[in-house]
């Protein structure tokens, strides 16, 4: 129960500390955005309460000083300033370190709070606009107007508040922060011994508060416990407040509908978001194993189920594939992740370089909505990393060289994430320097990646960059390129089945363009037969299927192309490609498929249909197969391949000679 | 016969390659199955030039001849069907994976004294990168295949090639 506690708290950290600083980073951009402001607010409050409510009392400290600047900020008391980003960036990193228990021998973290205070520092003490500050003021806080005169606080804990982690002892602290003296325990709801339910919370306290606090205040304090609280004012007060905190009234229904929820309990951030149940990343692929099996299961019932010819056994089949597609559909639906997850990591990167390399960058992101299986978001962060730095460490002039080139100071960083088709576009535009694709060439050659004469379009040139051993440190920055390891991030989307793009106008940007698949687990496939072995071919990739005309039917020399609508697409022979035996029938079926802008033509024998084609890896043993992406299971047993169409691509631009492996 | 194995006893599984017999830890072993069909790796080296669906898993099939070298057929009056396929638990690399290896027929499965398994010696025919050692079986020697050794040094040498 406590580690399942624990567990839970550090998650929802990880989100809010996540969100705080995406918050604090947009902030720096929209200081003047209110909803913003609240927002960042939010987030320190419900890490606050989390964290005193799972027994991190110097983290709940900590949280309360850095909040309460921020409050002020809220307030309109204190303005947005750089300075307090940076200040609140830096205590937002201590929270972690916090939690984790260390110690702050340096004292860095009263360091900061202390900065925090100077920098949300009253102006209107310093004098600097009373008469505005204080209009803003009474706009803002009117409702929170204290009450003149000590109030008196009554609250017990409902039901089974123990049970469910509530501490009376946190709530009686944080009270006691807020100035309660005379805090008194009431044992007259004390049942007797014989019915005592221990999970029950029998006494009743009271308190004086301060006049002081606000009814906000004290809701805070109950914000995650399932308590009855009410504030009875002292009667002399009552006639010049008409707040809703008068005595004898309970608390006002807003108030009460809080107090009283029991989901604010165990789930801190639920508000607006009730309906949603956290899930261990390992039951959902766990889940997606089954479902992986059940479609397998699925195909060869349907299998026996058409060679029995039983109608009713048929009908029951294909309710079975009804409902197996279903499944996998919503399977697939949950383990769907935005981008947005990943963003707030890279801001922080981008702001974090572009101070320490002197190169100012607005960051620009689009579509931070698109999901993408969460496997592929987890693998993603590392490549796009590289590839962001890369964008403003190399990519990225310094302000005056783009100044003399005519743009702005200030440089540019798009990432944008978008679906297209079976697969996800995301991309990294820069409007720096671009590459220098004729010193990228001559490196190239320097490295003897390629040959001296070696004909290559551009875009072959720029693929250079990828090549491992084409690049070090200090080539890629003299070479005004990009490419510190760009070979490690070329991997890691390959083996994400995934292609990776790269094109640059010298002078006016580089834009890296990453295609990921939607899904590692399942995908739709082709499946086809060539010399009576039967392949998968992703269906996302299948253009169109023609006949293949009588005089292609035999094997050329060289590299062969057919016309497609009006156009010369290469194709290949999977016969040869794959060096089966015998001899094709009469009719050969193409496969026209696309990858990126490039299409390529495989010749097969037959087309025997689509299927919903579960992936299993191919193990290490076959990670010389480069045309072969991985292996699927049909309906009656047997294991079809499926076919790996970049490395198709790659192969038949390498040639026929070498077509092989 | 029934006397307790002595503590430093292996229990090994014997089979036969050709004319070789050979044994290899029981606790590698995760089934023995009757041949099945199996889907043919374009561009895949002849180690393990195909993989088979063992109950739902896709897992290639190794052929043990080609890093030992054994080329004899073996005895002529061999049954074919006495082929079997033992799917094995092995370590790639760093990763366990399963794999099937060819076995043209299987034998016992015996408990076996540590003592007695000897080194190579040094003017034997066989690869000793890829034994763990020799000992005496029934009719004569019986190898000790390093399972691990055999299957990372090939996943290592097709990635080469």
């Amino acid at each position: 129960m406590t580690d399942d506690m624990d567990s839970i708290f550090r998650e929802e950290l990880r989100d809010l500390l996540e969100s705080l600083e995406k918050g604090l980073m947009d902030l720096r951009v929209r200081p003047g955005d209110g909803p913003l402001v609240d927002q960042v607010f939010r987030d320190l409050h419900t890490v606050k309460g989390s964290g005193a409510m799972f027994g991190f009392a110097d983290l709940a400290a900590f949280i309360h000083d850095f909040e309460t600047a921020f409050d002020r900020v809220r307030s309109g008391l204190a303005p947005v300033t750089p300075e307090l980003i940076r200040l609140a960036l830096a205590a937002r990193d201590e929270i972690p370190g916090l939690v984790e228990g260390r110690t702050d021998p340096d004292g860095r973290r009263d360091a900061i709070l202390a900065a925090l205070r100077a920098a949300t520092a009253d102006p209107v003490a310093a004098g600097t606009d009373p008469a505005g500050a204080g209009t803003l003021e009474s706009m803002v806080s009117g409702a929170d107007r204290p009450a003149p005169g000590a109030q008196v606080l009554s609250f017990r804990l409902n039901g089974a508040a123990l049970a469910l982690g509530a501490r009376p002892e946190i709530l009686l602290r944080e009270l006691r922060d807020l100035g309660a003296q005379d805090i008194r325990a009431h044992l007259d709801g004390l049942p007797d011994l014989s019915d005592l339910d221990v999970d029950a919370c029998h006494v009743r306290w009271t308190a004086t508060l301060p006049a002081a606090v606000t009814p906000a205040q004290v809701e805070e304090v109950f914000l995650f416990a399932d308590a009855d609280w009410s504030v009875a004012a002292p009667a002399a007060t009552q006639a010049s407040q008409a707040a809703p905190e008068a005595a004898g009234q309970p608390q006002p229904p807003a108030l009460a509908a809080l107090g009283s929820d029991p989901a604010a309990g165990t789930a801190p951030s639920a508000q607006g978001a009730a309906a949603t149940v956290r899930v261990p990343a390992e039951r959902l692929d766990a889940l997606m194993d089954s479902v992986g099996e059940l479609v397998t299961v699925e195909a060869r019932l349907t299998e026996l189920a058409r060679q029995s010819r039983d109608p009713a056994m048929m009908a029951t089949a294909e309710q079975v594939t009804r409902l197996a597609a279903r499944l996998r559909e919503a399977t697939m639906t949950m383990r769907m992740v935005p981008m947005r997850s990943l963003v707030a990591r890279f801001r922080r990167l981008i702001h974090g370089l572009s101070d320490s390399l002197g190169k100012p960058v607005s960051f620009v992101v689009l579509g931070e909505e698109t999901e993408l299986d969460k496997t592929v978001i987890e693998k993603l962060a590392d490549p796009l990393v590289h590839v962001l730095r890369n964008a403003i460490d190399h990519g990225m002039e310094t302000p005056a060289e783009r100044l003399a080139a005519g743009k702005t100071a200030e440089g540019r960083i798009e990432l944008s994430a978008a679906h297209a088709g079976g697969e996800v576009l995301v991309r990294v535009r820069d409007d720096g320097r671009g590459m220098n694709a004729t010193r990228i060439r001559a490196k190239a050659v320097e490295r003897g990646l390629i040959a001296a004469d070696a004909t290559l379009t551009e875009a072959q040139v720029l693929a250079l960059v990828f090549e491992p051993g084409f690049s070090t440190t200090d080539t890629v920055t003299e070479l005004s390129g990009r490419g510190v390891g760009m070979d490690v991030v070329k991997r890691t989307i390959e083996g994400l089945r995934g292609k990776i793009d790269i094109e640059s106008a010298p002078g006016s940007g580089t834009t890296v363009t990453l295609r990921l698949p939607l899904t590692l687990a399942i995908i739709e496939g082709l499946l086809i037969e060539v010399a009576g072995e039967r392949y998968t071919l992703p269906l996302s990739t299948v253009q169109e299927i023609m006949k293949l005309p009588d005089d292609r039917a035999a094997a050329s020399r060289t590299r062969d192309f057919l016309e497609v609508r009006g156009h010369m697409v290469p194709f290949l022979r999977l016969r040869t490609l794959f060096h089966c035996d015998g001899e094709p029938g009469a009719e050969q079926n193409v496969v026209v498929l696309q990858s990126g802008d490039e299409r390529l033509g495989v010749v097969v024998d037959h087309i025997i249909g689509t299927n919903q084609t579960v992936i299993k890896q191919m193990s290490m043993l076959h990670s010389d197969a480069r045309c072969i992406s991985g292996a699927t299971i049909l309906g009656d047993g047997s294991v079809a391949l499926i076919i790996d169409v970049a490395h198709l691509m790659a192969a038949d631009r390498r040639g026929p000679a070498r077509e092989a492996a | 016969m029934t006397t307790r194995p002595p503590e430093t006893s292996l229990t090994l599984v014997t089979f036969s390659i050709g004319p070789q017999v050979l044994a290899i830890s029981a606790s590698l072993l995760r089934e023995i199955i009757e041949p099945l069909p199996q889907t043919r790796v374009p561009g895949a080296g002849p180690f393990a030039p195909s993989v088979l669906n063992v109950r739902g898993a896709v897992v290639p099939l190794a052929d043990l001849r080609i890093p030992l070298g054994i080329e004899d057929a073996g005895p002529p009056d061999r049954r074919p069907d006495a082929r079997r396929f033992l799917v094995i638990e092995v370590e790639v690399g760093s990763e366990r994976t399963l794999a099937a290896i060819i076995a043209d027929a299987v034998h016992e499965v015996t408990a076996l004294d540590a003592g007695t398994i000897l080194p190579l010696p040094a003017t034997s025919p066989w690869p000793a990168d890829f034994l763990l050692g020799i000992c005496h079986g029934k009719d004569g020697f019986v190898l000790l295949p390093d399972l691990a050794a055999i299957f990372t040094t090939m996943s290592q040498h097709s990635v080469a090639a």
